[in-house]
């Protein structure tokens, strides 16, 4: 059984994005975006920091009654039947990573799905983690 | 793999100049196609604590590519392409937490185009290793001299690599993780070495300044 990493959460103001020079912003035309966002009723941050590479599986799939649920929410769940990061959510049913993010964190707090992400307070995977990824390789 | 049983997952990221062949890279070793998520992008977003001022949002989208590997039954291996253009790179922060590390591909033609990846990894002290991409087994200069041209510190291992070779792309992330590895080891040597020290009031500790990789 996972569990879900609320421990690898950050507070929603930790933003670690540095910032940028203003030759640096990017020019937009600033109307796409409205939509995305509109699934997640207009909030940009998720409920806890999941990283892109978070693993998550839809769970009690049959217990629910789902047509109460979003297209997106349903979509996911319907994805996630196998384990599937955040990166293939948001890959395979076209909708940007931070909406997927904030969907999926959603979806975690509900009981909907479960996540599976490695806490990285420590800095990156420990060395048992990376030498099972090194013997993986050598296999491959 | 099932459902009831956790997996884990790992990343290392892909960098390099523009067309340099990170995708290649990627699609060598991947086990899907490549898939690119799109993200919507907030670079206004405040690096601050105060969440009562936040700034209009001016916003963009970045496309990333990224691949898959299976490793065993219950460990998946994602490999990132970082968005090339410079203006994206705030969202290499982002892409980089919890990294194992990356692969910065070199294009000996373009050395140039390296130059900001390497930056980046070595103030973000992110594990990196430099793959030097030839295309056509084309090796118009050799490792010393992108190691030089470079300047990444003797640690660093600098390969030769090939991004369309699954049998490339392999070794150079075995590379990469094996030079993670060491300096995980590295870390914890030195950690175990000061705590010795410091119980024993005197005798300086050693170097222990072996190669990774």
């Amino acid at each position: 059984m996972s569990v879900p990493s609320h421990d690898a959460r950050r507070p929603a103001g930790d933003s670690r994005r540095p910032p940028l020079d203003d030759d640096e912003l990017p020019e937009d035309d600033g109307d796409f975006l409205v939509r995305p966002y509109a699934v997640t009723r207009g909030r940009t941050e998720p409920r806890y920091q999941l990283e892109i590479e978070a693993m998550v599986v839809a769970a009690h799939y049959d217990a629910r009654d789902l047509s109460l649920l979003s297209p997106e929410c349903q979509a996911i769940l319907q994805f996630c039947r196998d384990w599937q990061s955040v990166a293939e959510i948001s890959a395979v049913l076209q909708m940007p990573l931070g909406v997927a993010r904030i969907l999926i964190a959603d979806m975690t707090a509900e009981g909907l799905v479960r996540i599976h992400q490695l806490n990285h307070a420590q800095g990156g995977p420990d060395v048992e983690l990376l030498e099972r990824v090194l013997s993986g390789l050598r296999r491959l | 793999m099932a459902a009831d049983s956790a997996v884990t997952s790992v990343k290392v990221v892909v960098a390099g100049g523009f067309g340099v062949g990170k995708t290649t890279f990627v699609g060598s070793v991947s086990e899907i196609t490549p898939l690119t998520t799109e993200a919507v992008m907030t670079p206004a977003s405040d690096g601050l604590d105060d969440l009562s001022h936040t700034p209009d949002k001016t916003m963009t989208t970045v496309a990333m590519d990224f691949g898959r590997v299976t490793l065993d039954a219950g460990l998946i291996l994602y490999l990132f392409g970082t968005p090339g253009q410079h203006r994206f790179w705030f969202m290499w922060d982002d892409l980089i937490h919890g990294a194992i590390g990356a692969v910065v591909l070199v294009d000996t033609r373009r050395l140039a185009d390296s130059f900001p990846a390497v930056d980046f990894f070595e103030s973000a002290g992110l594990p990196f290793i430099v793959a030097v991409n030839g295309f056509h087994g084309d090796f118009p200069h050799g490792i010393a001299d992108a190691r030089e041209a470079l300047s990444v510190s003797p640690q660093v291992p600098v390969i030769q690599c090939d991004a369309r070779q699954r049998s490339s792309t392999t070794y150079a992330l075995t590379a990469l993780v094996e030079h993670a590895l060491a300096i995980k080891l590295r870390s914890r040597l030195t950690r175990i070495r000061q705590l010795s020290v410091r119980r024993q009031g005197s005798a300086a500790p050693g170097r222990s300044r072996g190669s990774g990789g």
